[in-house]
């Protein structure tokens, strides 16, 4: 097992250098001339040129990417060309809340996908599977931030029962930070008004990008649940008496909670990038409205941290589901090891 | 001799078209048995017709070209205004059938330029191997690491915001599926004993590669695609939506959305049309994908 680890954990890491591989060449080659952009369309000469030899962009490219990847290693993400913020500093403070909205998505598409595939797959040409299954189709088809809209059109605004968007209201009580994670901090310092402020906020953007995710993980499950079912050990379980949904949940999930398990790491990586929707759509302080805020004034070095922080979780996300598979199968820790 | 020979051969002929007809009936059968892939045809075939025929049957076709009519803006719909109107005074519902086309081509153009750098490199990654495939494969996996999404957006902030660049962006991050796809299928094909009877009468790698191997290939390449035609369609729309993809006056779903943002809740129509149009294709071409892929490839997974 530790050798199977070391080497998921080495692959990693191969990855990574070549996601970053990925962005220098998206920052450094595609644009051309990169401080031109930076500089913006009414730049004269010599401001292009300081910015030039100011992000180091007139040594050879060789030489920037040995630059790059060391100030990458340190944690320095570089300096937002608009805001001449460092980006490092941007990406601390937006991270959590980000991490909040996905961590929140993929716990609710996984409570509700996964006991609603199997009771589809159980209950199978039922009303409970055909509703289950529009929403499978319908989930991964429907724009998550058109639904995202019209969630806020009518609940939010024809309704009025949940806010339109945003983290908090303005006169909420902001709870001193202790991990980041505004609810979490808001937990420990018994703010219980900033809490229920926090989740009222958060309800549409969890249900927006949860929303295809549940999708298709109720329709891997409800599949696997359905072939599971008809496999000789279930009959074998259910002739000798062990009846109804405790063989279903015992002893079904287990096996078919595999390929569901692949479903959910995918969904998760979709996910971190429907942040940049669906925070564009709720105005949800996270790093998905900071790439689009930059990325629509051209400046792209933030985008690119972005870029590292999204695939770098991601490439976590996939790590977790292999070492999730060899504690689900033991047949493939064995092989793998 | 020669007459005798020519007759045979056409019979030969003459049965293979009968079988690959009994074949097709049957495929027909079995697609025909699910009413969700028949929808999904349906709605197919709805989106092309309106595609292909959209600037003959819109009421306004100028309203695409960005023409202002002030004295007729953002009103609700109506029957001359069917979808409303936007904030200029053009009309929603001939944006919309309009956009069908622009759509169209953009599920294409990403669809085609992705297929066309990862099928090849997919076969070679798959049959050639060595340490040539191994460096395709991983170079795959980078990009399959990264959500499409969100490279697509870091493509096109450093290429400037635009529905060419938009495109362009998409169809880069896009063709690792295929290469993934095709060089599991051809590592499996290759095992098979027609490839190496081929091998063994001394046929070429790329030969046999591209004329024995791509060709068994073609039924997932074909499911893919035409998932991907939803998928591609719903990247360049969220692109569209957050200001990267097709500027005004483009008659483009997502930043029709985007616009009719500002308008809500009193003038509804104005995003919540384009919305449904985008929902309604790609549903059509993933359930059109799901039934190709049971007529076609009942093997695999989803």
């Amino acid at each position: 097992m530790t050798g199977y680890v070391a080497g998921r954990v080495l692959a990693l890491g191969v990855l990574l250098f070549g996601l970053l591989c990925i962005t220098f060449a998206i920052s450094h080659v595609i644009p051309g001339d990169p401080a031109r952009l930076a500089a913006g369309p009414d730049a004269s000469e010599a401001m292009v040129q300081t910015l030039r030899a100011q992000y180091g962009l007139d040594r050879s490219l060789g030489t920037q990417f040995v630059v790059y990847t060391r100030g990458l290693l340190r944690g320095d993400f570089g300096l937002s060309l608009r805001s001449r913020n460092t980006v490092a500093d941007d990406l601390a403070r937006f991270f959590p809340n980000s991490f909040e909205l996905v961590t929140l998505s993929l716990l609710l598409a996984v409570a509700v996908g996964v006991p609603l595939g199997m009771l589809s797959a159980v209950y199978r040409d039922t009303w409970i599977d055909h509703g289950s299954r529009v929403m499978s189709v319908s989930g991964v088809a429907v724009p998550a931030f058109w639904l995202g809209l019209m969630l806020q059109l009518v609940i939010a605004l024809h309704l009025g029962w949940l806010p339109l968007g945003g983290r908090l209201n303005l006169t909420t009580e902001l709870p001193p930070p202790i991990t980041h994670l505004l609810l979490v901090d808001a937990v420990l310092r018994g703010q219980w008004a900033t809490l229920g402020d926090g989740l009222r906020h958060a309800v549409l953007p969890v249900v927006t990008l949860s929303f295809p995710a549940l999708a298709s993980i109720l329709r891997v499950n409800r599949a696997e649940m359905l072939e599971t079912l008809h496999q000789d050990y279930i009959l074998n379980a259910r002739a000798q008496g062990l009846g109804g949904l405790r063989v279903v949940a015992k002893l079904a999930l287990r096996n078919a909670m595999i390929p569901t398990l692949t479903m959910i790491g995918l969904r998760y990586g979709w996910m971190l990038g429907g942040t940049l929707l669906v925070e564009s759509v709720f105005d949800w302080p996270g790093i998905g409205l900071y790439a689009v805020n930059s990325a629509l004034s051209s400046d792209f070095v933030p985008v690119m941290g972005v870029t590292l922080v999204i695939g770098f979780n991601f490439m976590l996300a996939n790590l977790l589901v292999d070492l999730g598979y060899a504690w689900l199968d033991p047949r493939l820790r064995r092989t793998a090891a | 001799m020669n007459a005798r020979v020519q007759a045979l051969a056409f019979r030969g002929w003459w049965e293979d078209r009968a079988t690959a007809a009994r074949e097709a009936r049957r495929y027909a059968r079995i697609f025909g048995r699910n009413a969700a892939s028949v929808a999904g045809l349906g709605l197919v075939v709805a989106f092309l017709s309106i595609a292909l025929v959209g600037p003959w049957i819109v009421p306004y076709p100028e309203d695409a070209t960005g023409t202002v009519h002030l004295d007729r803006k953002l009103e609700a719909p109506s029957r001359a205004h069917w979808f409303g109107t936007d904030e200029v005074g053009d009309d929603v519902y001939t944006r919309v059938v309009l956009g069908a086309r622009l759509s169209l081509q953009i599920g294409l153009v990403i669809t085609l330029v992705a297929a066309t750098i990862g099928v090849p490199l997919g076969v070679v990654a798959g049959y050639v191997g060595g340490r040539l495939g191994e460096g395709i494969m991983r170079i795959t996996d980078v990009f399959l690491a990264v959500p499409a999404l969100v490279l697509a957006v870091a493509v096109v902030s450093a290429l400037g915001p635009g529905i060419v660049n938009a495109m362009l962006a998409i169809a880069l991050v896009w063709w690792p599926g295929y290469v993934r796809l095709v060089q599991g299928k051809a590592l499996a094909i290759s095992q098979e004993s027609y490839v190496e009877a081929a091998r063994a009468v001394g046929v070429g790698r790329l030969r046999i590669a591209f004329v024995h191997l791509l060709p068994n290939c073609l039924s997932p390449i074909l499911v893919k695609a035409s998932m991907d035609m939803g998928t591609a369609i719903l990247t360049a729309a969220s692109l569209g939506f957050i200001g990267l993809g097709a500027q005004p006056p483009f008659p483009e779903w997502g930043a029709m959305i985007s616009h009719g943002r500002n308008y809500l809740p009193t003038w509804w129509w104005y995003s919540a049309f384009p919305g449904l149009a985008i929902y309604l294709t790609v549903l059509g071409f993933n359930l059109l994908g799901d039934g190709l892929r049971d007529v076609l490839d009942p093997k695999s997974q989803s």
